[in-house]
């Protein structure tokens, strides 16, 4: 239970921080990949910042044996660079300065009231479900 | 080029506050702070592991609501794709988020403060191909 609170919490002040940083304004993040034309250089700043903060939280945090609230720290079992990698990774990036939109502004402005954020997220959650049933074939 | 609608200070604030938010999830939880992992994982996933998820992502979706309903002069939302591109946008970032494990959260931001070679690959990637697509779309069509 407290975990789930606590989860919660993290993202409320995730969602702040994107709002704040305009982040969840897809103009604003067009502006920035706009980098030949009207050059809004902000969402640098954006992720200067997290970045910034980011890096010496996870170290300080580093020095425990395990997180507060759980057994274990969990991070991501892949350290390889594959095609996987960077053609999705690619694809993610077109779609973002398509839309300029990506999964954490979406969820966050999708109380805007704007039907396209619905759209994008249904279409998102069926790309991500497209790739599972493949990798669900592909091992079974 | 021209530097236009540059808002240095509030951008430095929120992402400050992105990275205060990824820093308790990992301090308190153990959990990298990545919405696409998040989102996916959290329809697979059964009991806790389901729950913390569906609860970050109710916090993100809050957020938002809350900052519309109390706040809206301080919302800023503006955006010119229309439905067929939002939709295929979204199918885009979907099916390239699962394919590289992350998005700008869990990659960019969480990844590459932990120097994490994949991850400081895939944003590079990411950054390259939305500024050639914002580039293609606004400047050759």
């Amino acid at each position: 239970m407290r975990q789930v609170a606590t989860a919660f919490v993290c993202g409320l002040l995730f969602g702040i921080g994107l709002i704040v940083s305009q982040m969840s304004n897809p103009a604003k993040v067009i502006g920035f990949l706009d980098i030949t034309g009207q050059w809004d250089p902000s969402l640098a700043f954006v992720m200067a910042g997290a970045v910034a903060v980011f890096a010496l939280g996870y170290r300080l945090t580093l020095r425990r044996s395990a997180p507060l609230l759980d057994k274990s720290f969990a991070l991501p079992g892949k350290t390889n660079v594959d095609k996987a990698l960077i053609s999705g990774s690619l694809l993610f990036g077109l779609g973002w300065g398509l839309a300029g939109l990506c999964p954490g502004p979406a969820i966050v402005s999708s109380s805007f009231g704007d039907p396209r954020i619905w759209m994008f997220i249904v279409a998102m959650l069926s790309g991500m479900a497209i790739v599972r049933m493949i990798r669900q074939r592909t091992r079974g | 080029m021209t530097i236009v609608n540059f808002t240095p200070f509030s951008a430095l604030l929120g992402g400050a506050l992105i990275g205060l938010a990824a820093t308790a999830m990992w301090w308190l939880l153990g959990r990298i702070a990545g919405v696409s992992g998040i989102l996916g994982n959290a329809i697979g996933a059964r009991g806790i592991d389901r729950l913390w998820r569906l609860a970050f992502l109710a916090g993100l979706f809050s957020a938002g609501l809350i900052a519309i309903a109390a706040f809206p002069q301080a919302v800023h939302f503006s955006m010119e794709a229309g439905a067929a591109a939002s939709i295929i946008a979204g199918l885009l970032v979907g099916i390239g988020t699962s394919l590289s494990g992350g998005c700008t959260s869990g990659h960019g931001v969480c990844g590459v403060s932990r120097l994490s070679v994949r991850s400081l690959v895939a944003t590079g990637s990411f950054m390259a191909a939305g500024f050639l697509t914002v580039f293609v779309a606004r400047h050759l069509l």
